[in-house]
């Protein structure tokens, strides 16, 4: 399996990790590790904030939802407010009809269930564009 | 002969997970986990459990903390910590923990203090279950790295 996993080096993405669960940060670290996309891992909405306050910039940002301090709806919109454009795909275990919609009219890209997995991830990568698959 | 000790124990480790799977105490995901370790992080699987057990105790310790309190009234905090304990079980494949944590969910979410705490009884029950398969996971592993290891070079 290990063999079919494409890398996205070349493309030089970067991704940010949202996410308040010290195993989930270190499965989607690992994920997109194996993708070949460089990342950096926060631990709440607020950090998240505070990382692009600093200047920081990423490609993707992959936000959970239900996280203390700052929230990933709270933080999706902060960060449109801001003004920054990356991509931002919400990804939570519990979302109900009405939970999903608010997250995305916060201002997310795309949506994804977890766990997370390698094509899952390839999914979103492709849904918004990082990735064409062959 | 070697070669031998080596082949006997992936075959108990195979039965072993096959077995686990069987009782639909992991699922695919476990397979996931296993597929991102590779070279540069040899031991992943076996680091990410580890998180996975020291974070899921630290869970388990304050729920049981909250429940037995006599004054207890804070259900949104057990929902809080649950919704934590169900996300970490997804990750890692672990089913059965995953599935008794929605059910105390469920007792959370109305009030239910009884309900809480036979939910509480069922996921320490199930959790420990898995906390030792995993042990003995590792073991067979680690014995079947070190028959590996005592190889003559050919």
């Amino acid at each position: 399996m290990a063999d079919e996993v494409p890398s996205l080096a070349e493309s030089k993405l970067t991704a940010l990790v949202v996410d308040d669960n010290f195993v989930n940060q270190t499965m989607h670290h690992k994920l997109l590790d194996r993708l070949g996309i460089q990342n950096d891992v926060v631990c709440n909405g607020q950090e998240a904030v505070d990382v692009h306050c600093s200047g920081r910039n990423y490609d993707l940002i992959l936000m959970d939802m239900e996280m203390p301090i700052l929230n990933g709806i709270q933080a999706t919109k902060r960060l449109r407010e801001m003004g920054i454009e990356s991509k931002i795909a919400g990804v939570t275990t519990r979302a109900n009809e009405g939970d999903k919609k608010e997250f995305m009219e916060a201002g997310l890209n795309d949506f994804q269930e977890k766990p997370l997995t390698i094509s899952k991830l390839l999914s979103i990568l492709h849904r918004l564009d990082f990735y064409v698959q062959t | 002969m070697l070669g031998l000790g080596v082949d006997r124990l992936q075959a108990d480790i195979n039965r072993l997970l096959t077995s686990l799977f069987h009782q639909g105490v992991l699922d695919e995901q476990f397979l996931q986990l296993q597929q991102l370790q590779d070279e540069t992080s040899p031991t992943f699987v076996y680091d990410v459990i580890n998180i996975y057990f020291d974070e899921s105790e630290k869970l388990l310790r304050s729920l049981r903390l909250l429940l037995m309190d006599r004054e207890f009234s804070d259900y949104k905090k057990i929902g809080l910590h649950l919704n934590q304990l169900v996300g970490s079980s997804s990750s890692i494949g672990a089913r059965r923990v995953r599935n008794v944590c929605v059910a105390f969910r469920s007792a959370s979410e109305l009030n239910n203090r009884p309900g809480c705490l036979r939910g509480l009884e069922v996921v320490e029950h199930e959790y420990h279950y898995l906390k030792n398969m995993m042990h003995e996971l590792f073991q067979l592993e680690q014995q079947r790295l070190l028959a590996a290891g005592v190889r003559y070079p050919m």
